[in-house]
């Protein structure tokens, strides 16, 4: 599990300090990977900094795409537990 | 005989503030209450209809029941807390972008490399591959 945000490692390092997470979290100061792939909500950041919009993404093994959610709705993602159903529904498939 | 001190607009307006308070400090923790903000409605209902009789028995009662003044105030003040709160859920966070070249299901995900939490550079295609490894990508707005 990734989690992709414009927020600085040194922002990130302090969130992650404070909940304790463990997984990965990646810095896209800049936005580039945040703009390949089409997820950008410019201006939308304190002060009009760049900045994803919210979405989830399962990739599969050989790197292709299996699941997408784009939210309509910031407030609104998807559910741990939604994630997990979709996986392995996609495992279950005889996918590899 | 002196008049009745009438609560009953005070204790609306608190419980439609309670209804926004809450939604920031609680409900949104919790998907069952965030995604659909059911909690912060009923409490915007029982606040309203406690608002609505309180104005109610003011003008209806007024050698009883005070509240004339503070009671309409009151409603308008618990009218904008209520109004706020339905523009910012209904509207405002659902103002995104439409994402129409994101990745789709059956495309390969674009390869990158992004540094951690720590500077440390991280690739795509470290995180995928044979035989098990697959990866949930979660692009989030960030913690400023």
């Amino acid at each position: 599990m990734v989690a992709i945000s414009a927020d600085a490692p040194r922002t990130t390092r302090e969130h992650l300090a404070k909940t304790g997470w463990t997984y990965t979290f990646l810095s896209d100061e800049n936005a580039a990977v945040i703009r390949q792939y089409d997820l950008l909500h410019k201006g939308a950041g304190v002060d009009g900094k760049d900045i994803a919009r919210p979405a989830e993404i399962l990739v599969d093994p050989s790197g292709t795409v299996r699941w997408v959610n784009l939210t309509e709705d910031f407030r609104v993602r998807a559910r741990p537990e939604t994630v997990l159903a979709v996986f392995d529904k996609l495992k279950g498939g005889g996918a590899p | 005989m002196p008049r009745q001190r009438n609560f009953l607009p005070l204790a609306g307006f608190l419980v439609c503030l309670a209804g926004f308070i809450g939604y920031s400090l609680l409900f949104v923790r919790y998907p069952v209450t965030r995604d659909v903000p059911w909690a912060s409605w009923l409490l915007f209902a029982a606040g309203l209809g406690l608002l609505a009789a309180g104005i109610a028995r003011a003008f209806r009662r007024p050698e009883t029941y005070r509240g004339r003044i503070a009671g309409p105030i009151l409603g308008v003040l618990s009218l904008a807390v209520v109004g706020f709160f339905l523009f910012a859920t209904l509207y405002a966070t659902r103002l995104l972008p439409a994402a129409a070249g994101a990745p789709r299901v059956g495309t390969k995900a674009p390869d990158f490399t992004l540094p951690d939490k720590d500077g440390r550079p991280v690739a795509l295609h470290e995180l995928v591959g044979p035989p098990s490894s697959w990866a949930v990508l979660i692009f989030y707005r960030g913690y400023w």
